[in-house]
Formats: structure tokens, sequence, C-alpha cells
């Protein structure tokens, strides 16, 4: 079945408001969250809107020593693709946009695009802080990238290994939680797992303590130092959407379970359950992996951030990933 | 340039020191505390003058500040406030009639509220914010 142009356009615009107005939500929530958690009581929940409205009214200033039609076409790129990201992802048990076209490797690619949209504008805006930020920017990418994989090739390979055809795709996933398929070691080696890419979420984010591209204490807003008015707005709706769509791969992977069909309600109020559910899902994986690690850390050293990625968290990674691969010997055995 | 609804309930703030004693820096950390926790209604403190809508500015404005005082003020994008804190911005306070003084504030910056003190209760900062949107929706009105 080939879904036809029309859907795939309706369905695009849904997705990228569900995206937009869900990520918005998310930021307003962390941000009141983490007013409570330091005995604050933190702005409403509605902020992030608000902060948006009030920076697409003002002024846009373009630096003069910036390339221009690179350092406005970065924020529209880096929204663009945030949003395409999501097309390829399951969002409440509803089959992805683009399933036909895509899976987890093409996924993980289109996770490093905002980011390197990111990278292209604090280097169009000519700024020595942005140059600096873009710079941290594009090693926290290469740091993260390691850990995501192992995480991602190790799901792919339990589904493979347990017979399913095509690992790879999110409907198979979706299909088969990955939870079934294991014995007790794959379960602890899941978890484990399961931790690496809640501590990925935030360097994806770029939020403490991963955050050492934009550090508004030394880079005094980083990458972003530059931008104002309409081109911090669509940075800041990139933010939220990324953050709904690692949310999403966060669920997508490890819990890919549909309320409706658990407690056998089907059609429009199955849908709506479904969607809710999702969102109250991806709204836990954002409070964990970043308001409870925000507010309880400090900001890491570039340096730190390599290591922390590429020592521990591989060395966590490829443990969790032996784990899963000792259990299915086991198992067969 | 019209000022939008919005505004308000989202000041973004940038902090400047043109020669300060670092007397109002401490005032205006202790303003942004859980105590006050001024987040709540929307302001901040960002790193860039690009981002901010307010300008507080500390200080008497020494010599070689004012260029510094007048380059970022032009680097904030429109519509945006400036507040001046504490005494020296608008006196001089106990540099006045000093050799390298350019200030007050107002003589290299156009100020919209000023917060006397040396240095201002964060209460007091609170309330100088509050006249500051006080006369943001004046001039709303009047548009």
């Amino acid at each position: 079945m080939t879904p036809d142009i029309p859907f795939i356009i309706i369905g695009a615009v849904l997705v990228a408001l569900f995206g937009i107005v869900i990520g918005l939500f998310l930021m307003g929530f962390d941000r009141i969250v983490a007013a409570r958690m330091q005995a604050r009581i933190g702005p409403p929940i509605t902020q992030p809107f608000t902060d948006i409205r009030k920076l697409f009214a003002k002024e846009n200033v373009v630096p003069e020593n910036a390339i221009p039609w690179m350092f406005n076409l970065a924020p529209v790129l880096a929204l663009a693709s945030a949003i395409v990201i999501l097309l390829y992802l399951p969002i409440g048990g509803f089959t992805p946009i683009l399933s036909e076209g895509g899976d987890l490797i093409l996924v993980m690619y289109l996770l490093t695009v905002p980011a390197l949209a990111l990278v292209a504008g604090g280097f169009a805006s000519g700024s020595p802080y942005a140059t600096v930020g873009a710079q941290r920017e594009m090693v926290t990418m290469i740091a993260y990238e390691f850990p995501l994989a192992i995480v991602i090739i190790a799901i792919a390979w339990k589904l493979a290994a347990a017979g399913i055809a095509l690992p790879f795709t999110l409907a198979s996933i979706q299909a088969n939680p990955i939870w079934g398929l294991v014995g007790p070691l794959g379960t602890i080696g899941l978890l484990i797992l399961l931790v690496v890419l809640l501590i990925v979420t935030p360097a994806e984010l770029s939020r403490i303590p991963f955050d050492t591209p934009e550090a508004e204490t030394e880079l005094a807003g980083g990458i972003l130092v530059e931008y104002s008015g309409k081109n911090l707005a669509l940075f800041s709706l990139t933010q939220g959407v990324k953050t709904v769509a690692m949310a999403s791969l966060v669920v997508a992977l490890f819990f890919p379970y549909s309320l409706a069909a658990f407690i056998g309600l089907a059609g429009i109020s199955g849908a709506v359950i479904d969607i809710l559910f999702f969102i109250a899902l991806i709204t836990l994986v954002a409070f964990v992996s970043v308001s409870v690690v925000r507010v309880s850390m400090a900001r890491f050293r570039i340096n730190q951030v390599v290591s922390v990625y590429w020592v521990y968290l591989a060395i966590a990674g490829l443990t969790g990933l032996l784990l899963v691969m000792a259990d299915q010997i086991i198992g067969v055995i | 340039m019209k000022i939008p609804r919005s505004f308000n309930r989202s000041l973004w703030v940038f902090h400047l020191n043109t020669g300060s004693c670092n007397g109002c820096e401490i005032e205006i950390v202790a303003t942004i505390t859980p105590r006050y926790d001024p987040e709540r209604f929307g302001m901040r403190l960002v790193g860039s003058p690009k981002h901010a809508d307010v300008l507080l500015v500390t200080g008497p404005v020494t010599k070689k500040m004012a260029p510094r005082a007048r380059r970022v003020y032009e680097q904030m994008a429109n519509p945006k406030v400036v507040m001046c804190i504490g005494t020296c911005g608008q006196s001089g306070g106990v540099f006045y009639d000093s050799y390298n003084l350019d200030g007050p504030i107002d003589q290299v910056l156009p100020v919209d509220v000023y917060v006397p003190g040396c240095p201002p209760r964060p209460e007091a900062i609170i309330y100088g914010v509050v006249k500051a949107l006080e006369k943001l929706e004046r001039l709303e009105a009047e548009q």
C-alpha cells in the first residue's frame, strides 16, 4: 500500500503542528518542574508559547560579518529537518507517515541534521563565540553518535536473532516489544541500554550537563549568540520538536505499547487514548532525561563530554549489547 | 515600533556593568534567586544582548565603557527597554564628578526606568521592573 500524496501532505502538516505544540508544552513542563525542584514557583506552562510570540514580533538582526543567506537558512533547515524526523517515528501507535521510505538508520542520520544546521548557522554568524560553540557542537555530535549507534544496533540485532524480518524498520519494532523477546540476562542488558539512550538524550538536545555548545555563562549563548527575533524563535521551536523526536525515539524503541489495545478500545476513542498515553510517555522520558538531570548536575567541560560518551557510555552500551547476545545464546541452548 | 502583547510576560534581561563596584551585581543576582523567582513572570537573564529585551545598566559609565555601552545598546533588537540600577548611574554616586567618567548613564543611553539605592534591594529592582512594565503598557495604550 502506498499512501497518496494529499494524505502525506495533510499528515505532515498535522505531525508538524503536533511536534511544535507538544514540543513547546514539553519545554514549559520542563521549566515548571525544574522550578518546583528548586523550591520556586516557576513560569506558567504557556511560557514558551509567550516567548515564541514575543520573538516573532521582535526585530531580526543580521550581523555585519555574517553570511546572510546561510545565517537565515540555518534555522529554517533545522526546524524542517527536526519535523522530518517525526514523520518517520510512530506517534501514539499510528504507523509513521513515511514508514515506507525509511528505518532506524535513516532516523539516526536525520537526528544529526538539525545539529548540522545549527553548526552551519553558528559558523555563518561570524562571531568568535558562535564559532567556538559550533566546534563544540561538532565534537559533542561525534561523541554521542557511538553510544546511540550501539543501542540501535543492539535492538535491531536482537530482533534479527529472534527471527523477525526487516529488524531495522520501526514497524517491526512497534509490532514486537523488545522486552518480550529476552530472558533475565537480556532484561538487565536492555535496562543498561535504556539508561545509555536516556543519557544520550540531553546531549542530542544540548541540555545541561551537555550544553557545552551553548554554555550561557562562558560562551554567552554559544551558537545562538548572534541570533535574534524570528531566527531565534525558529531555533527554539527546533529545540522543542527535537525533544519530541528524541523522546519518541526512546518510546518507540523501548516502550512501543498501546493502551487502547490493552484495554480493548477501538476507533476514535482508542486513537485519542493512544495519543494521550503517548504524550504521557514522552513527557515522562523528557522529565527523567532532561529535567531531573539538568537540575541535579553542572555542565561538563567539552573533553569530559567526549570521555563520558566514548569511554564510560560506550563500555556500558557494549556491556548491554554483550548481555543481550549472551541471553540469546543461552536461550538457544 | 509596535510592542507585542506577549512582550510584558516574557522579558529577557541582559546585564551590563559599566564600572560598578559589584554591589549592584550582587543584588541583581540576589533578585534571580529562588526567594524572589522572577522567572514566574517570564523574566530570565540571557548571555547575549541580541536575545535581550531589557538592558540593566549598573555603574557610573567610565570613559572606556561609554562606547561599549552604546555598542551593546545598538546590538539589542527592537523593541527594547533600558533600566539604570543604582545611584552611580543616576548621579555618579561616590564617583561623582570624577575625572574618568562619561556618565551618568543618561548622558550615554536613553534610560527608561531608574532604580535608586547603593545598592538597591532586590525588592526595589523588582519594583523597577514593574514600573518598566507599566511604562510599556502606557506606550501600548498610546499606539
